[in-house]
């Protein structure tokens, strides 16, 4: 096919190809000056970076499946010591007195009366071993357990058609996942760790166990939690991590 | 006039404009990727910051988690018209690894005779479809590690997310090997760069 072009190629066509050329060189040329404009102009690639962040938000949720469970391994599996992550060191870890605690419900909730540890003790446990994905590309293996999060939903009559469930917890950390994740049915209020009460260093009174996300959108210490259609934001969300940042 | 004598298109416009787009996308992923290797070293070195993309580990994350779009898409497309125009089959087939290994050490005593620019010699040809293969087992294996759950099927395949990390970063080893050799060889053999501009080649009058 080239050879017959080349036939037909008379001087004026290479003349005028010739130009067309120059004239795609210099849009090229103003492109790259374009480029060069954003790459130095910070604000305007944070914006581009923050708005790929949102799709990616949206194209998380589309691969995401309700049914789709992550692995479970065997406990001779687990991760020892499993190591201990947060936004402060471990000397800092924020001590919760269980006795006075409740878990505080808001938003679109039927009924948000708070409860009490015993309380969340005498509902119907499971327990899980999985691996805990951090951000950071670190993995380990635990065990967990404790309330399956959509029944608790259900008990509280939260609005599951709502988009989001947000968290306040005690060391300030706040959070925030999708519905559809918090219905997952490995989504938990866990309330131990391995076989005993969760440590301070895990999340004492409660933290939230979601193997289909990365570490950081498992909140521990949860005090308050909420059902809204206003994005909540997180901690580390607000600061330029993906919002969504399932695994 | 030279500039009037035929030329020879030896570089379709599909694939220079892939070439490009994916010179700076693989830019960067890699150095995006290399920022976010350092937030948990598999090995007992650090990239340095200075030649590392998005200045802390969630500007990293947001810049590979943005560049992985364009480098996919690009990807899909070259290599959609390279099986489809018989592109591949016409510039890379057929290869042996004797031949290939027969043209490195030939390349490497300076002996490479490279004067038809539009045949790529066996190490081109190598050199070229590693390239194409990694940066392949690249996509797959961020996949396992990008959603270690959603393709949970297939990282039963290429090993789970801890073995994927570290294809991951061999994978890429790999390409900023290759990267570098190819760069010389133009360097050494500098009129094969305009042809991945215009696509074109004077004949010999």
């Amino acid at each position: 096919m080239n050879e017959k072009f080349e036939l037909l190629r008379t001087p004026s066509i290479a003349n005028l190809e010739r130009r067309l050329f120059l004239k795609r060189g210099l849009s090229l040329g103003a492109l790259a000056l374009l480029a060069g404009c954003d790459l130095t102009d910070q604000e305007s690639v944070q914006r581009v970076l923050m708005a790929m962040s949102r799709w990616n938000d949206g194209a998380q949720q589309w691969l995401f499946s309700p049914q789709r469970l992550a692995p479970e391994f065997p406990e001779s599996r687990i991760t020892r010591p499993f190591p201990f992550n947060a936004y402060y060191s471990e000397d800092e870890v924020v001590e919760v007195d269980g006795s006075s605690y409740k878990l505080e419900l808001a938003g679109m909730i039927r009924e948000r009366k708070p409860w009490t540890l015993a309380e969340l003790y005498a509902l119907p446990q499971v327990s899980q071993v999985t691996r805990h994905i951090c951000v950071e590309g670190w993995s380990a293996i635990g065990k967990w357990s404790g309330v399956r999060f959509s029944d608790f939903l259900a008990r509280i009559g939260a609005d599951t058609s709502a988009k989001y469930v947000g968290f306040q917890c005690a060391d300030d950390y706040y959070g925030s996942i999708d519905m559809a994740t918090a219905l997952h049915p490995q989504t938990i209020i866990a309330l131990r760790y391995g076989d005993e009460i969760l440590p301070p260093k895990y999340g004492y009174p409660m933290k939230l166990r979601i193997p289909t996300k990365l570490g950081f959108k498992n909140p521990k210490h949860i005090t308050a939690m909420f059902v809204t259609n206003e994005y909540p934001g997180g901690y580390w969300e607000d600061k330029g991590y993906n919002w969504f940042s399932g695994s | 006039m030279a500039a009037d004598q035929p030329a020879m298109l030896i570089h379709p416009l599909v694939v220079r404009v892939a070439h490009w787009v994916n010179v700076l996308a693989v830019l960067i992923m890699i150095t995006s990727g290399w920022q976010i290797y350092n937030a948990s070293p598999l090995f007992g070195f650090e990239f340095p910051p200075a030649i590392t993309l998005g200045g802390w580990l969630a500007g990293a994350l947001q810049w590979h988690f943005a560049g992985m779009w364009l480098f996919a898409l690009n990807g899909l497309v070259y290599l959609a018209y390279g099986i489809a125009s018989g592109h591949f089959r016409r510039k890379l087939l057929p290869i042996s690894p004797s031949a290939v290994l027969h043209d490195i050490r030939q390349a490497l005593r300076g002996r490479l005779a490279h004067d038809d620019l539009s045949v790529y010699n066996a190490a081109q040809r190598g050199a070229y479809l590693a390239l194409i293969v990694a940066l392949v087992v690249m996509v797959l294996t961020g996949l396992v590690i990008w959603k270690p759950v959603q393709f949970y099927w297939l990282g039963q395949w290429i090993g789970d997310y801890e073995a994927a990390r570290y294809i991951h970063f061999f994978a890429m080893a790999a390409i900023a090997f290759i990267v570098v050799v190819h760069v010389i060889m133009v360097v050494l053999v500098p009129r094969t760069f305009p042809t991945m501009v215009t696509g074109r080649i004077r004949r010999a009058s």
